[in-house]
């Protein structure tokens, strides 16, 4: 599997991280050394075999759904680029 | 003998006999960090802190009120969230976040009296194996041979230096494929990664989380041990932590591990294995067998995929896991253009927040978990991670006690070394390492032998899941009968 500029262009916008141009052809040269890798995967009979979801066999415990922690806004906003008046401030989302 | 050399257990007898003071063992850790610079182990001392919890300890000591951690000056991984106390996990994006909050497990050991001297040196949210993409650049190891300056291993890189120069009597460490083993192995010190689910992930900045666990790197086995014990706990906060009592690990140190079985996997005598690497494997089965263990030849068919089902795995976690950089909660955002919209405040944090590795993995993750991609890769690489675990299990019902390995393919490599490599090429470190972050399993490097250049190299044992005693007490016999006392010279 080999990737393509256009792809390595699409990955980058998934991950929300600004690829120059320029830099995109390298960066489709890396990720596709990366996937060759992991092509010997597909040499493994994986037939009827459930993928593995958790390490240990455990049910999460359960708890009651009630409030058990909060009521500290300025420590939760304390290391935000832009606070204002209590709240996350970030670029005007609507137009 | 300079009270910074201490290992934990001498300083734990020295203060209870009164012989020195928690702030004396502090006060030469200090100096030693001070003197230190050249080895950029530490990326943030905390040196008021550190008396201050000294001062409490000895008064805990002189009450009678003494854990086993009780005044032992630590230095924590930089992936710790600290109270107040700068924690970046090696990523610019992180750049000033001081946590309003406390990891469980480093609020562990301070509760049993420890000491921080300050946050160790890290690669990039714990991606890397040479702590080359730290962003406060990488930590040196002290062993030097020659006039190449080289790498710790990583990504707890620091954290090895620190120990190994003595810059702490012990650190913490987390180890997602490898990241604890194989820089104790580069440094000729003790490292473990306990089972998956024993120490909290609480307040640790998150990698990968179904691989992710801390553990302590320190100087001997029975030190790894004592700060094993002190770590663990089960924790309301983390969903995967386990409710299972901890033991004392110590305790479970008697030096015999007759009769017990331990298998040697075939599958990890790959192909262009060092002769050095080899005879280090050798020489470790011939010493458990000297000690009245059996050796038994096993087969872990699986083993060669578990490198691939990582690269896979890891950073798909990862990828989600590190959403959370946005520019908007905390760390660093971009300065914006007029007209930039939120989705480019995402898209120029990120890139310039996140160093290469980093960014790399991100993507490869966003693409196994793409659609049309999910099943091919990411649905593939955790049937395989089943299978690996499957083998692991098979070897144990069929009575063994623990597997002994290599902990890497070679001693540590010059810094700048691997630059011009292939990503790849660095993913082969954790060669010997991943398979049992997928399996969830328990393993420690032990420091074995020198190699020809004079550098140290370490095996690595594999327990059982929740069997650290057992697997402590392995590693313990393979300590004492390598009788590996070597230390780096002091250059810096």
């Amino acid at each position: 599997m080999s990737i393509d500029i256009d792809t390595a262009r699409k990955v980058a916008h998934l991950a929300r991280i600004n690829v120059a141009d320029e830099k995109l052809p390298e960066l489709a040269s890396e990720l596709s050394g990366i996937l060759n890798f992991m092509e010997q995967l597909s040499e493994v009979d994986v037939d009827g075999i459930e993928p593995m979801t958790s390490v240990t066999p455990m049910r999460l415990k359960r708890r009651k759904d009630i409030v058990t922690d909060g009521g500290y806004q300025d420590k939760v906003l304390k290391n935000a680029p832009d606070a204002r008046e209590g709240f996350f401030a970030v670029p005007k989302v609507v137009e | 003998m300079t009270l910074n050399t201490f290992k934990i257990s001498q300083a734990r007898d020295a203060l209870r006999s009164g012989e020195t003071t928690a702030v004396s063992l502090t006060e030469a850790c200090i100096s030693a960090i001070e003197a230190a610079g050249q080895l950029n182990a530490y990326c943030a001392q905390t040196p008021e802190i550190a008396l201050e919890q000294a001062k409490a300890a000895d008064e805990r000591i002189q009450a009678g009120d003494a854990p086993n951690m009780c005044g032992i000056p630590l230095g924590i991984k930089d992936v710790f969230a600290t109270k107040g106390v700068s924690t970046q996990a090696g990523s610019n994006i992180l750049k000033g976040f001081k946590p309003e909050y406390e990891s469980t497990v480093t609020q562990n050991l301070w509760d049993a009296g420890a000491v921080m001297l300050g946050k160790l040196s890290m690669d990039e949210f714990a991606m890397g194996s040479s702590n080359e993409t730290a962003c406060y650049g990488p930590a040196v190891n002290p062993w030097k041979v020659d006039d190449q300056l080289r790498t710790p291993g990583g990504s707890s890189g620091g954290s090895a230096a620190a120990v190994a120069a003595d810059l702490c009597l012990a650190a913490t460490g987390t180890d997602t494929g490898g990241s604890i083993r194989q820089p104790a192995a580069f440094t000729g010190i003790t490292g473990i990664k306990p089972t998956y689910g024993r120490c909290s992930r609480w307040g640790v900045v998150a990698y990968a989380s179904s691989l992710d666990q801390a553990g302590p790197m320190t100087k001997d086995v029975r030190d790894a041990a004592i700060m094993l014990s002190a770590m663990c706990s089960y924790d309301a906060k983390d969903s995967t932590s386990a409710d299972i009592v901890v033991p004392d690990f110590e305790a479970a140190l008697t030096g015999d591990i007759r009769g017990q079985k331990i298998g040697i996997p075939r599958e990890y005598r790959l192909d262009g294995m060092s002769d050095e690497i080899a005879k280090l494997w050798d020489n470790g089965i011939a010493m458990l067998k000297d000690a009245g263990a059996e050796i038994v030849d096993i087969s872990l068919p699986h083993a060669k995929y578990a490198l691939p089902a990582y690269y896979v795995i890891a950073p798909a976690e990862a990828s989600s896991n590190l959403a959370r950089y946005d520019g908007v909660r905390y760390g660093h955002r971009a300065t914006l253009g007029k007209g930039d919209g939120i989705d480019d405040m995402y898209a120029k944090t990120r890139a310039e927040g996140f160093g290469p590795e980093v960014q790399r993995r991100v993507m490869v993750g966003a693409y196994v978990l793409s659609a049309g991609f999910y099943d091919a890769y990411y649905n593939r690489a955790r049937k395989v991670r089943a299978l690996i675990k499957r083998d692991f299990e098979q070897a144990f019902a069929s009575g063994i006690d623990a597997i002994l390995a290599p902990t890497t393919p070679s001693s540590a490599f010059g810094l700048g070394e691997m630059r011009s490599a292939d990503p790849v090429a660095m993913y082969l470190n954790d060669v010997f390492t991943v398979t049992l972050n997928l399996a969830g399993l328990p393993g420690i490097s032990v420091p074995v032998g020198l190699d020809a250049k004079g550098l140290p190299l370490g095996l690595q044992l594999i327990g059982r899941p929740w069997e650290e005693g057992a697997l402590l007490n392995q590693a313990l016999v393979l300590e004492q009968a390598a009788g590996f006392t070597a230390k780096p010279e002091k250059w810096w």
